[in-house]
């Protein structure tokens, strides 16, 4: 089990993985807004979305859990 | 037995180094044997040897615990001294002390590298006053060390434990190769925390070679064996000059490799959408020449050596497929330490930007991103090597002063077509300077206002307007960007200037 964390403040501007797919490593998982830039967030482990912890629009602190993949 | 069958056996016995079941114990873990690992590093073995007999009165410590001599690497002499953890676990005596002071000493007379293979249990505690107080105890090592620093490459490569007072050999050096698994770096063992501020955690997890590399970045390279650690450590070598007098060598130049994506292709036209920066780099260095440093760490920012037509460059870029690109107080300590380390060695530096500027919030305020981000630009601004900046796409804020904007004395601040250089992105600027006035239009009218706005301040901050106003000194095709940089980096060779006379700065640190 890996979670994913965000690794920097901002807003979670799109979810790309529903729950139960299945992802590879390194495999974007959502995309913050931040700085007014895209900042993709990766799985660094391959594995299937077992939970999502954020939606569209909810603001991340560095470190929150984003996903847990399995 | 003669005299020479004396010697012989002696000599024999001694480079056994200890105990036969302590090599065991490092087989086990993969570690290899102190001779070994100098046969691998060097071009064939180690030519030269001092204090070989140092403590050979006493059989239980065989060249007292550490080996120190002369051998080359790519054909260049280097001093070494080598922990031998079969040896009281390499730890430090009187006389082990007093050699590795001796071979600092000789890379300093020779003006030679000085490498370090350390794996090293830290002081005798029964020696210590023999080796650590006195005015050749292990704090001249580490004084050695900041003298040399500058003068001579120093390269740790750490194999095992290096503990206590031993951590700072390491924190002196250039560079710090780690094994995985096996390299460890701290203060106090996880031992000592429980017993001292009760606290319970793993060594890996406290001092581990993955957890420096990418979280404290005392460690700069993470190989997962020794060989490829050695291996990482001649190849590194390869880019440096034996010494700040001189220059690095040209090493087998090579055509960049061919892609079927060229950079025009590669570069995103949303500005703030993400691309990968090594794609780019790529396309522009010598095929196969990037040697990343501190890829775990700050990944953000990208720091490298590479070469172009042959010839050594520091790369320092801006990663945008990593937190936006955007600049937060470790990429700024990443980029201080290699500019200074491009510099002392007269590696010209290259600049790469695509930068939204430095992070904001209370996080990073706290964590003083002020005065990181003020080391940053004071290792710029003082580095007299040719300097090519070149604005790939935004260069915003402060983003484009800590990478070598017009101000800061590049020989020369290149554009590509694709390049935006603000105070602040479109979308920001116009929030700020109108946020009243859309707060006073009606909600449907707001869009159409916000985007005439972002229309206008683009036209503003055209980058042909700033090529007429002579801001910057060329606008270039992306794929015509090597031939551009092999040119003008061979045109600045003859560079020699000394940034400002004055016993030395007073850092931002």
């Amino acid at each position: 089990m890996t979670e994913v964390k965000a690794n920097m403040a901002g807003n979670v501007w799109k979810v790309v993985v529903k729950q139960g797919d299945s992802v590879e490593a390194d495999q974007d998982v959502v995309i913050l807004e931040s700085m007014k830039m895209e900042i993709p967030i990766a799985t660094e482990e391959a594995g299937t979305v077992k939970e999502l912890k954020v939606a569209e629009g909810d603001f991340v602190n560095e470190g929150d859990i984003i996903a847990i993949i399995d | 037995m003669s005299y020479v069958d004396e010697l012989r056996s002696r000599v024999n016995e001694i480079k056994k180094g200890g105990h036969e079941k302590y090599h065991q114990k490092n087989e086990e873990k993969g570690k290899l044997f102190v001779r070994k690992r100098l046969e691998l590093l060097f071009d064939q073995d180690i030519d030269v040897e001092d204090a070989f007999f140092a403590n050979c009165t006493d059989s239980s410590l065989p060249s007292d615990g550490v080996v120190t001599g002369i051998g080359k690497i790519n054909g260049q002499n280097v001093c070494v001294m080598a922990n031998d953890s079969t040896v009281k676990a390499g730890s430090w005596g009187k006389r082990t002390v007093e050699k590795i002071i001796r071979i600092q000493e000789t890379a300093e007379k020779l003006e030679i590298p000085m490498l370090y293979l350390v794996d090293s249990a830290g002081a005798r505690i029964t020696d210590q006053i023999e080796m650590f107080p006195g005015r050749r105890g292990a704090g001249r090592i580490f004084h050695n060390q900041i003298k040399l620093s500058g003068r001579v490459p120093q390269v740790c490569l750490l194999f095992g434990p290096s503990a206590a007072g031993g951590a700072y050999i390491p924190a002196f050096c250039d560079i710090v190769i780690m094994v995985d698994g096996n390299a460890s770096m701290y203060l106090g063992s996880p031992r000592m925390a429980e017993k001292v501020i009760g606290e319970k955690v793993s060594l890996e997890e406290m001092g581990g070679a993955n957890m420096h590399c990418s979280v404290s970045g005392c460690g700069d390279v993470l190989a997962k064996t020794e060989e490829e650690a050695i291996q990482f450590g001649r190849n590194y070598l390869s880019y440096f000059p034996a010494n700040f007098r001189n220059k690095p060598k040209v090493i087998n130049p090579k055509e960049v490799k061919s892609f079927e994506k060229n950079i025009t292709d590669l570069i995103p036209e949303n500005q703030n959408a993400p691309f990968n920066m090594h794609d780019f780099i790529n396309r522009i260095i010598d095929e196969d020449s990037f040697c990343e440093i501190k890829k775990k760490f700050a990944p953000e920012l990208i720091t490298g050596l590479a070469r172009l037509n042959g010839k050594s460059i520091g790369i320092i870029a801006n990663q945008p497929r990593m937190k936006g690109g955007v600049l937060f107080p470790d990429s700024a300590d990443k980029a201080a330490k290699f500019i200074q380390l491009c510099d002392a060695f007269n590696i010209p530096l290259l600049f790469l930007m695509d930068v939204p500027g430095f992070m904001i919030g209370t996080k990073v305020e706290r964590a003083g991103i002020i005065r990181h981000g003020a080391k940053m630009l004071a290792a710029m601004s003082e580095a007299t090597v040719p300097k090519i900046s070149v604005v790939v796409r935004k260069a915003y804020g402060a983003g484009l002063y800590a990478m070598a904007g017009p101000a800061f004395e590049p020989d020369c601040c290149l554009a590509l077509p694709t390049a935006q250089i603000a105070v602040m992105g479109p979308e920001a600027a116009v929030n700020a300077v109108y946020a009243n006035k859309i707060a006073e239009l009606p909600e449907e009218e707001r869009p159409a206002f916000i985007q005439q706005k972002q229309e206008e301040y683009k036209n503003d901050i055209d980058i042909y307007r700033l090529a007429s106003e002579m801001i910057i000194d060329a606008v270039v095709e992306p794929d015509k960007l090597r031939d551009e940089l092999t040119k003008r980096y061979q045109v600045y060779e003859s560079k020699n200037s000394t940034f400002t006379e004055r016993k030395h700065g007073v850092y931002p640190v």
